[in-house]
């Protein structure tokens, strides 16, 4: 038998179907390769086996009568953005330290009403703020994929990188994250793996850690086109808690996948061919046109002309949205609390204690871009910015079904390597960020792999709701770009 | 001097005269069943953190969404405002950091409210008529509150009120004087009640009023205000008016400013004291609440709210003018409470309308007056004063006998057709018995007699002495008929 943590969610589907192999050993197994694996990689911060293989045996008895959801069975690890009912979820930081919520999020609510299976929640960036996956409270998230550097551990670049690498790592089948920004797609980029955010309201909001409102979208990050869409029927729903979330039909999307690209027009926006860009992400994007123009599709250039305005505008807006969002944490309800002489010294010794420097960082931006006298310059501007941007893709999809553009604009970079220099770190957002600005869908897949032998991913942007032909085009990408890579296993304990 | 200045509204200062100039912001907690943006109760007087729901104690990753139901009730309260129904509004965030406040922000309307311009027709008991701008009104959610007597060292929060929606309702500087201040705040009191959309209980917080108050002289620019927070009763408002007014003018004849400061209002004292200057005041960073769309409403939601409304003070002082002939002043005493109008409209009904005013005022109100209670604690339900109206209109009872059963009822209750029966109160219509007393009466005053003849008023008396003789009983009318005839009267 093959090792069942390198089948994908399609493939272990028919494999419990067919009695092949029990949901508790799928799951076992994974439980397995965690322990031996988080210690190195540090992808998940509270591993749940024991809840994981209950909720195994249940799917079991579920298989065993012939009854059972779409992901019955199926192993998941969870960002810990998402609040799960009587387990730890922090966001990943120590102002939420020990806050178990007595609710379930309702993405995470849908997975488990399919039969998934719970593997634990998934380290990521203290609040999803941060690049490389390297300011959670609980150490970062190393990459499984190295560069030929003996001493570097490449970054999953995207902010919650982290989820992605325990997917691209055969620690879970797939994972659930959030996008505020890229940090679906651009861990997946780093790490060889689909991630897709959906349409701005495409999946529900409640009980996810919010970070930027008006930006954030839960979505799947898993290894195939085809999970992916798995993966993204099953956490989609329109819910009356949150009224963002939109009354939209839920298609089957795995039924677009296959469909091939023969008649749809793919767009290349001209304006996404940055100075600077390194020359290997260039022949990348050039090798994607070539994969969709040889399967059928037609290719057009389109502009997208307030492109250069989207980094700057987001990173006034999210920080903004951010630093309202985190005025709960305070210390007065739930969390950590540091005693102080009055009140104003408790909120300042908590939050002094509790917040990461990333994390201050865009409080104290979001502070000041919202303040008296700076709102007008800042954030009411950058809120016009996205309007305009939201026209460019508005005009840009006149006779364009998706647009193709690489995932970000160079390689995954070393633990360390930007952290420096935040500005440099943010730069790295700026294929990703437009598409939270425009509340549209975007898909990065696989494309090859770097210089250094680290995976690289080309993004595909859709119209809004229409993940369908993203599905359908992006599985056309990960056919031409071949057999899934995957990183050396360096990270077990040793048998 | 603008339009609204009166000279008896003007204060007498050391160096001349001074007007005050006054806006209010009332906030008036919306009557529903649940709170602005969760499902929690918002019943007054649970157990401390009784009514609170995963959103009014900000969890991480809770939303709000919209309760419908307070929307209707902003807009009905707009449209009873006479004012402009915005069919397009916005949520905005209001950020400050405060312990009963759980999410760091309070979710409020800033730039864009719910309801636009509108106006309040005050009248005032000398007759005087003032019409008060409302320059909008918007929701927002109300915070908890911190208890911070039930522990040595820690305060306690309590969240039941946090989320609940309040109205804030803005009216222009159009106030001139602290009894204009009161008459609109009892005013817009008795629309919301009238509307059911406040409860209008001052004491348990359901309505409370920031008053702005500035000086200046009659003709010159507005002065620089000082706004008076959480005011919570009518005669407070009064007090911190009056005493706000002056110590303003006491600074200015003294050759100082006014610096523009947020002050409270002590009730024992009866003072005013600075509690955060200008330069103190948060920045609330307000931005729209990305948790929430934009608030859109269709016309024909706005139209039917409005076909259900209740007829308004204003509307039913004018019918009541109009059509049951009553003076103004008895007109605005029914209208001022819903409660008044609501017991004199069921009297009145099927009824001579004033008639049922003349006993809903004279009688209930005097007596209700005198013994300290209000009309929602009359013993003397509408269904009896009815009654009473009804015994006299058949004739079965007299005026003078209407008032002794009025009282019977009051301290005993019961039937007023069963009292009037059983204690054999019904007036005498019967000729015979009562000539049978005229004649007696003619007969034992001969000298009386004579003197009626001179002088016709002392049929009075006659009158008297038959009633007396038939213990009220006797039809009044009869009884001057027949005397008039006897005596040779006129």
């Amino acid at each position: 038998m093959t090792d069942l943590t390198d089948l994908t969610i399609a493939e272990a589907r028919d494999g419990l179907r067919g009695k092949s192999f029990t949901a508790r050993e799928l799951t076992q197994a994974h439980v397995d390769a965690i322990e031996a694996a988080n210690a190195a990689l540090n992808a998940y911060v509270l591993p749940t086996p024991e809840r994981a293989l209950e909720m195994a045996a249940a799917s079991d008895a579920r298989l065993g009568k012939g009854e059972g959801g779409s992901l019955e069975g199926i192993p998941l690890g969870i960002k810990d953005l998402f609040c799960t009912k009587g387990v730890r979820t922090t966001a990943c930081s120590h102002i939420l330290d020990g806050f178990t919520p007595t609710y379930e999020s309702t993405v995470t609510t849908n997975l488990w009403a399919e039969g998934a299976v719970m593997l634990g929640k998934l380290n990521n960036d203290e609040f999803a703020m941060g690049s490389p996956n390297e300011t959670s409270h609980y150490g970062p998230v190393i990459n499984p994929w190295r560069g030929p550097a003996p001493t570097r551990s490449s970054c999953p670049a995207g902010r919650p990188a982290a989820r992605r690498r325990p997917v691209a790592a055969r620690l879970c089948m797939g994972a659930t994250a959030t996008d505020t920004g890229g940090s679906i797609r651009q861990p997946a980029a780093f790490t060889g793996t689909v991630g897709i955010k959906p349409t701005y309201g495409r999946c529900s909001r409640w009980g996810i850690v919010a970070f930027a409102s008006s930006l954030d979208q839960a979505g799947p990050i898993a290894r195939t086109v085809r999970d992916a869409a798995i993966l993204l029927k099953a956490m989609a729903s329109h819910d009356p808690k949150d009224t963002t979330s939109v009354d939209a039909v839920v298609p089957d999307f795995e039924a677009a996948v296959g469909k091939g690209v023969k008649g749809l027009t793919i767009g290349i926006p001209k304006e996404y061919r940055m100075p600077g860009m390194a020359p290997e992400i260039e022949a990348l994007w050039q090798q994607g046109i070539a994969w969709l123009r040889d399967a059928g599709a037609e290719i057009k250039e389109v502009s997208l002309p307030h492109t250069k305005y989207a980094l700057p505008s987001y990173y006034i807006v999210a920080p903004a949205e951010a630093s309202s969002n985190l005025a709960r944490y305070d210390g007065v309800r739930y969390g950590l609390r540091e005693p102080g002489a009055d009140v104003l010294s408790m909120y300042e010794n908590t939050r002094e204690a509790g917040f990461g420097a990333e994390v201050k960082r865009r409080i104290l931006i979001g502070t000041y871009v919202l303040s008296a006298g700076y709102y007008d310059a800042y954030y009411l501007k950058a809120q016009k910015v996205r309007t305009l941007i939201k026209r460019d893709f508005d005009q840009a999809s006149e006779g364009v079904d998706a647009i193709l553009t690489p995932t970000t604009p160079g390689p995954a970079f070393a633990l360390g390597e930007k952290s420096g220099d935040p500005v440099e770190m943010y730069l790295n957002d700026i294929f990703t960020v437009t598409v939270n600005m425009a509340g549209l869908p975007g898909i990065s897949v696989p494309a090859g792999l770097s210089s250094e032998g680290t995976p690289l991913g080309l993004q595909l942007i859709g119209r809004a709701f229409d993940e369908e032909t993203l599905f359908r085009t992006a599985q056309v990408i990960e056919d031409a770009t071949g057999p899934r890579p995957s990183p050396a296993d360096w990270w077990s304990k040793s048998a | 001097m603008d339009a609204k200045t009166e000279k008896s509204n003007l204060i007498e200062g050391a160096t001349g005269d001074w007007e005050m100039v006054i806006g209010m912001e009332i906030h008036a907690q919306v009557t529903s069943n649940a709170k602005l943006f969760s499902g929690a109760s918002t019943e007054f007087g649970g157990d401390p953190n009784s009514h609170v729901s995963l959103v009014d104690a900000a969890m991480p990753g809770m939303l709000p969404v919209i309760n419908e139901g307070c929307v209707a009730q902003a807009i009905r309260t707009g449209l009873g405002l006479k004012a402009q129904i915005n069919l397009n509004s916005v949520f905005d965030r209001k950020n400050y950091f405060y312990p009963d406040l759980p999410q760091g922000y309070q979710i409020s309307q800033y730039k864009n409210p719910i309801v636009g311009e509108g106006e309040v027709i005050v009248d005032l008991l000398s007759g005087e008529r003032v019409i008060v701008g409302i320059e909008r009104l918007h929701l927002e959610q109300d915070a908890g509150k911190s208890l911070h007597d039930q522990h040595p060292q820690f305060s306690y929060v309590d969240l039941n009120r946090s989320g609940v929606a309040l109205m804030e309702i803005v009216s222009k500087p159009d106030l001139r004087s602290s009894e204009q201040a009161r008459a609109f705040v009892s005013k817009v009191r008795t629309i919301l009640r009238y509307l059911g959309t406040c409860d209008g209980n001052m004491e348990q917080g359901s309505l409370r009023a920031d008053v702005n108050v500035s000086v200046r002289r009659p003709g010159d620019e507005f002065g620089t205000r000082c706004e008076i927070k959480n005011v919570n009763s009518i005669r407070f408002i009064g007090q911190a008016i009056e005493y706000e007014a002056r110590r303003q003018i006491e600074i200015l004849e003294d050759g100082g400013e006014i610096h523009q400061e947020t002050r409270l209002f002590d009730a024992k004292t009866g003072e005013t004291r600075s509690m955060r200057s200008k330069e103190e005041a948060h920045d609330y960073r307000y931005f729209p609440d990305p948790d929430l769309l934009p608030l859109e409403l269709t016309q024909a939601f706005v139209d039917d709210l409005a076909k259900d409304l209740p007829e308004l003070p204003d509307e039913k002082r004018a019918r009541f003018i109009a059509e049951y002939g009553l003076t103004p002043y008895d007109a605005d005493v029914l209208v001022s409470e819903r409660e008044s109008v609501d017991y004199f409209e069921a009297v009145a009904k099927g009824r001579d309308a004033k008639q049922a005013a003349n006993w809903v005022i004279n009688e209930l109100f005097g007596r209700l007056n005198k013994e300290g209670g209000t009309i929602v604690d009359s013993p003397v339900t509408a269904d009896q004063l009815g009654a009473i109206v009804d015994l006299i209109k058949s004739g079965t009872i007299s005026g003078k006998i209407a008032k002794d059963v009025f009282d019977i009822v009051w301290t005993e209750g019961g039937d007023p057709a069963e009292i009037v029966e059983a204690r054999g109160l019904k007036q005498v219509t019967d000729t015979g018995a009562i000539e049978k007393a005229v004649d007696e009466v003619i007969a034992a005053n001969p000298d009386k007699v004579e003197q009626a003849k001179e002088k016709p008023a002392l049929i009075g008396w006659f009158v008297g002495q038959v009633m007396k003789a038939t213990q009220g009983k006797a039809s009044p009318q009869a009884v001057n008929e027949l005397l008039k005839a006897k005596l040779g009267i006129d």
